[in-house]
């Protein structure tokens, strides 16, 4: 049974929406409080992602590197070389969009403790369009051995796994989105690096959502319930290392899986759970987010809907998926 | 603690590296002979007379930083360390096979005294930047310094330059760069591949002191590195001329010998060239006594 403790608000008019960015700034902040080895690093956006908060507390543990991603984290390299824990920050469209193989070499393969912090990643960017709606990176991290990959479901949740990698040691990539999102979580609501949360129990089918895109899937659980399927919703905001065995028992339990995320489903969290669904427990699975395209110019919501990924639209598909694939039940 | 050494003994030692050199990678069969040879005099200055480490202690709190950007001349720099007796000379037969701490590429988890990874080109100056900075702005600490060798070919990457304008911006005074300015790069000679010149301009433009020396010449290395540490509201990059694969005749000036390991003849050659005499070359070879 889910213990999860869900924000009681969350499915009336006045739920409190923030961005998932905000709440990493606050996160920052608190452990800059905590920890004198925290220093940040900012490639010329330091209002947007919400380092200005560190900024202003720490000016002197701040560090301005203009715009040079390449240069943001292998200077960051360098500081955790010298004992520092850094967080490098900057939009996901240009890091690791820009800076890949010096993430790779600098950081993960020199296992060296960098936070790299991508802000503004997925379609909800908007209006920018495709060239700043970063859609690949959790394909592109994931696959770097040593690199831990979060994508906190709201504010409050970007928070704790702030204060969380800051402390793991690891080299850690976490990305943030720039719209206001409904909180889902509560201040008293767990979080640890590596587990998912069953946010709902259901028998019919598993739906299971990385980042904001939970919320969409909590959305789409409540319409099926009216149409008589009782869904199941599992959140993984740890997309690396993944939480195999919650993933596996939802499955085992409902015999058909969804997936969503606000990216690439090719390599990116749907890939991820599809490998592991393959090898360990073959299972019917649709997988919602982007599929092999780019984005365009849009208000959010709008980009949503057309690309299919809002509450309304997961419900019609997995309604559709539910009525014509059998569950698929392995004892 | 390096040992104070004389020049003359300094130089026979660079000497002795280049030999290292030629037999790890006549063992390996694979590697870059050009930029490790020329190397020899400025990696020889720094880890026996000039940096502050302990090699039986790697990570001593005091000790000076050098991180090599240009990765695939690491056979230069684990010549040095087994020297300096971070670990023993049998060792260095091991370079690029399978199981080794000796990894073509450096990596700093293999190995205890590597501070860093490289090997992909135009990274190793930021990251000397970042730790230059920790030293003197978040630390506080003016007794360490942090020294990191780039290739000339290298400074085709732009990471480089984003490293140059942040070093400048921050004036990171206890951050010293040498250049390896051997003018050869894979394709041919960097003045036709991309042409670097004016190199001193362009450094100065960023905020740098520029210091150039031949970078074969052992007293010129350990003085400017010293005219290098009284300059103390800038960093300071050291144009290093060298000649590319250096010490022996066939493979001096010559870009082919870039990224290329010499045969057993063309070990033999070298060696001969580098001193290194008898009728059976391979028992002296493997002699890392």
């Amino acid at each position: 049974m889910s213990e999860y403790q869900l924000n009681p608000d969350l499915f009336n008019d006045n739920v409190v929406m923030e961005p998932i960015r905000a709440g990493f700034g606050k996160g920052l902040k608190a452990v800059g409080e905590t920890n004198e080895k925290v220093v940040a690093l900012c490639a010329d956006l330091t209002d947007s992602t919400q380092v200005s908060l560190f900024r202003e507390a720490f000016p002197n543990r701040f560090i301005e590197t203009g715009i040079a991603e390449q240069n943001l984290v292998t200077l960051a390299s360098g500081l955790a070389m010298a004992g520092k824990i850094p967080f490098a920050v900057a939009y996901a469209a240009f890091s690791p969009g820009r800076n890949w193989e010096q993430i790779k070499t600098t950081i993960a393969l020199n296992d060296q403790p960098v936070k790299i912090i991508a802000s503004h990643a997925g379609i909800s960017v908007g209006p920018d369009g495709a060239t700043h709606q970063m859609l690949e990176d959790i394909a592109l991290m994931r696959v770097i051995p040593n690199m831990v990959v979060i994508a906190p479901g709201d504010s409050i949740e970007a928070e704790k796994a702030t204060r969380a990698i800051a402390e793991n040691g690891k080299p850690s990539y976490m990305r943030l989105a720039r719209e206001k999102t409904p909180i889902i979580s509560t201040h008293d609501s767990p979080f640890e690096i590596g587990k998912a949360y069953i946010m709902r129990d259901g028998t019919d089918v598993s739906l299971i959502g990385t980042g904001a895109m939970t919320y969409q899937l909590l959305v789409a659980a409540n319409i099926l319930a009216e149409k008589g399927i009782n869904a199941e919703v599992v959140h993984i905001p740890t997309i690396k290392p993944l939480d195999r065995e919650t993933i596996l028992d939802s499955a085992r339990r409902t015999g058909r899986v969804v997936t969503a995320e606000e990216g690439q489903v090719a390599a990116g969290f749907g890939g991820a759970v599809a490998e592991l669904l393959c090898e360990k427990m073959p299972t019917p699975l649709i997988r919602v987010g982007m599929q092999d395209r780019f984005g365009e110019s849009g208000e959010p919501m709008q980009l949503f809907d057309h690309f299919k990924m809002t509450g309304e639209h997961i419900a019609r598909t997995v309604e559709e998926f539910v009525r014509n694939t059998p569950q698929y039940h392995r004892q | 603690m390096g040992k104070m050494l004389e020049i003359a003994e300094l130089q026979m030692k660079a000497n002795d590296l280049r030999v290292d050199v030629i037999n790890m990678l006549e063992a390996a069969g694979s590697g870059h002979t050009a930029g490790s040879l020329d190397l020899a005099e400025i990696v020889t200055a720094l880890y026996f007379n000039i940096m502050k480490i302990d090699p039986k202690n790697p990570d001593w709190a005091g000790r000076d930083i050098f991180l090599l950007s240009n990765g695939h001349t690491v056979p230069i720099q684990y010549a040095a360390m087994a020297e300096a007796g971070y670990f023993e000379k049998e060792e260095l037969k091991t370079l690029r096979k399978l199981g080794s701490r000796l990894q073509g590429h450096p990596e700093r988890v293999k190995l205890p005294g590597l501070e860093n990874t490289s090997g992909p080109l135009g990274s190793g100056l930021s990251q000397a930047a970042g730790y230059a900075y920790s030293l003197q702005y978040l630390d506080n600490i003016k007794h360490r310094f942090v020294y990191v060798i780039m290739g000339d070919g290298e400074l085709d990457e732009g990471n480089n330059w984003e490293a140059a304008m942040f070093a400048g911006k921050c004036k990171l005074s206890q951050l010293i760069g040498f250049i390896d300015r051997n003018n050869i790069q894979i394709d041919g000679s960097t003045e036709n591949v991309m042409p670097l010149e004016d190199l001193r301009g362009k450094w100065e433009s960023f905020g740098w002191h520029v210091i150039e020396i031949d970078g074969h010449n052992i007293k010129s290395i350990i003085d400017a590195v010293n005219m290098a540490k009284a300059i103390t509201n800038r960093p300071c990059v050291i144009i290093s001329y060298t000649i590319a694969g250096k010490g022996v005749d066939f493979m001096e000036y010559d870009y082919n010998w870039h990224g290329k390991a010499p045969n057993a003849e063309q070990a033999s050659k070298a060696l001969h060239e580098l001193g290194v005499h008898g009728e059976d070359d391979s028992s002296e070879v493997n002699n890392y006594e």
